[in-house]
């Protein structure tokens, strides 16, 4: 019987209780040509070292959970194969911009408090009764919204982003995306309410474009497009804003 | 609590404005101006003569066009240059942004007053 | 969940640390010199208004195989600024839509390079013909 190929992987530790800073800790791990890097941790956790802490669910990238940064890239485990990084090794640290709570796991308060200022949720444009039936919409009004509304909020757009590493206060590239998913919603009026977020400094104003985050976003939401077209949206309300009531007509 | 909206889109459109002219017309100009004209190479170098570019600059036109370019280049680089010290962690303050932009509004005149005084 | 003692990492280094971090700084490199070319100009306005004396030392300067190597060098960076600004102009708009379908957005990228090469031709044909 063949002897079952191994890798190197470097993973990044840290235990408050213990460590004053982080450090690597490298496991031998043997590997089969389909097995993601969150496999190789799960090996590594059953077999090699219990103590290691990560996040993980889905295993089938929809749930967002398991979000790394794998040799200075962040990725999902779940869909990262270690047989793409021989002959080299495989290191792991937890997702840039985030604190460290413990090994490879992040506090990620900061985002969800974004997602909650962004209001998150339909704005109806009149209380609509439910006997007067549902909203209708077209496939084209779908098409409008449908990529940014992908987004799993995996956080791997806020650690690809250096602006929201320079300034956690940014908003960040996942919750524009998500405030641009309720705006271009045909079912939603809330735009005024949401323009406040828009227009800070810290709103889309913080983004210089470097575009890191649609780059490695694994769904395809384009978190970059959405900051930047809400630019225009901004500016158009700064200037326009004496002439046409703030918000305005979608 | 209301947060405190940002006077970035005076700056933006104009940093727009400016990057997209330097990408349409930056690289003629500098090849022109800076090389084939001087060189003398695929144009005669008289195209840069005193007579013929104070021609161009005294009709309104030429005008425009030299101010665009100037002014808006300005704003451009002053506007990127400030947010690149961010990008490399050198705090770039008040007085920072003043010289940036001030570059700028400085360069737009100076630019202003040679095309007024080169008249009609 | 705040963590006790959670870790907060350092950027420093970060625009090195990845290739495309490289990319983005030296496209927000190509600012200095784009500005560098607007003083030029704006020198040769200055000396332009102080008449033709002025203005011919400005022009004999340009001549100067220092001015032209130099000017090489801004050639090569405002062109980087043309082709890096309409890799991200697609970013800055809806995504545009034929008959229904999505155009990919490097069309948009595509179209804005055409614009430069027409633009730089249009200038080329109006400086030599009048």
């Amino acid at each position: 019987m063949a002897e079952p190929r191994t890798i190197e992987m470097e993973v990044l530790r840290y235990h408050p209780e213990r460590d004053f800073e982080p450090h690597f800790q490298s496991y031998r791990v043997p590997f089969t040509h389909d097995m993601s890097v969150l496999q190789g941790l799960q090996y590594i956790k059953d077999h090699l070292d219990g103590s290691l802490t990560f996040r993980w669910s889905c295993r089938m990238a929809v749930c967002g959970s398991c979000g790394h940064m794998v040799n200075g890239v962040p990725r999902l485990s779940c869909s990262t194969f270690l047989r793409d990084y021989l002959p080299g090794k495989v290191r792991l640290e937890p997702l840039n911009h985030f604190p460290i709570v413990r090994d490879l796991a992040i506090d990620q308060s900061d985002f969800l408090k974004k997602l909650e200022a962004i209001k998150p949720y339909l704005y109806p444009a009149e209380d609509k009764p439910v006997e007067s039936g549902e909203y209708l919409q077209t496939p084209e009004q779908l098409e409008r919204f449908y990529p940014f509304s992908q987004c799993i909020n995996c956080l791997l757009c806020y650690s690809a982003c250096p602006q929201y590493g320079l300034n956690p206060g940014f908003i960040g590239p996942g919750a524009m995306a998500l405030l641009h998913r309720y705006n271009t919603d045909s079912r939603d009026a809330g735009r005024a309410e949401r323009m406040e977020v828009v227009n800070a400094e810290e709103g889309v104003w913080s983004c210089t474009l470097v575009g890191y985050c649609s780059e490695v976003c694994p769904k395809g939401v384009n978190p970059a497009n959405a900051v930047n077209q809400n630019k225009v949206t901004s500016a158009l309300d700064y200037f326009l804003r004496f002439v046409m009531p703030r918000g305005g007509r979608r | 609590m209301t947060t405190k909206r940002s006077n970035a889109p005076i700056f933006w459109v104009l940093f727009g404005a400016g990057g997209a002219l330097a990408a349409l017309v930056g690289p003629i100009l500098v090849l022109v101006t800076g090389i084939i004209a001087p060189v003398g190479i695929w144009m005669p170098q008289s195209v840069l003569a005193y007579e013929r570019v104070l021609g161009f600059a005294q009709h309104w036109a030429g005008k425009a066009f030299l101010l665009a370019v100037v002014s808006l280049f300005l704003w451009h680089a002053a506007h990127r240059i400030f947010h690149s010290l961010h990008d490399v962690e050198i705090h770039a303050g008040a007085g920072t942004k003043l010289l940036c932009y001030g570059s700028a509004l400085f360069g737009t005149a100076i630019a202003a007053a040679a095309l007024i005084d080169i008249g009609f | 969940m705040t963590g006790r003692k959670a870790y907060v990492r350092s950027m420093t280094g970060w625009w090195w640390r990845n290739p495309f971090f490289v990319r983005y700084m030296l496209r927000e490199l190509t600012a200095p010199f784009v500005a560098v070319y607007a003083v030029i100009l704006l020198v040769g306005l200055a000396r332009l208004a102080q008449g033709e004396a002025a203005y011919n030392a400005w022009l004999a300067t340009l001549r100067h195989p220092a001015s032209i190597l130099f000017h090489w060098l801004l050639f090569i960076a405002i062109t980087y600024h043309a082709i890096t600004l309409w890799k991200v102009m697609p970013k800055t708009m809806a995504r545009l839509r034929l008959a229904g379908r999505a155009l990919p957005e490097f069309t948009v990228t595509l179209c804005g390079w055409l614009a430069t090469l027409t633009a730089s031709v249009a200038f080329y044909v109006l400086v030599l013909r009048s």
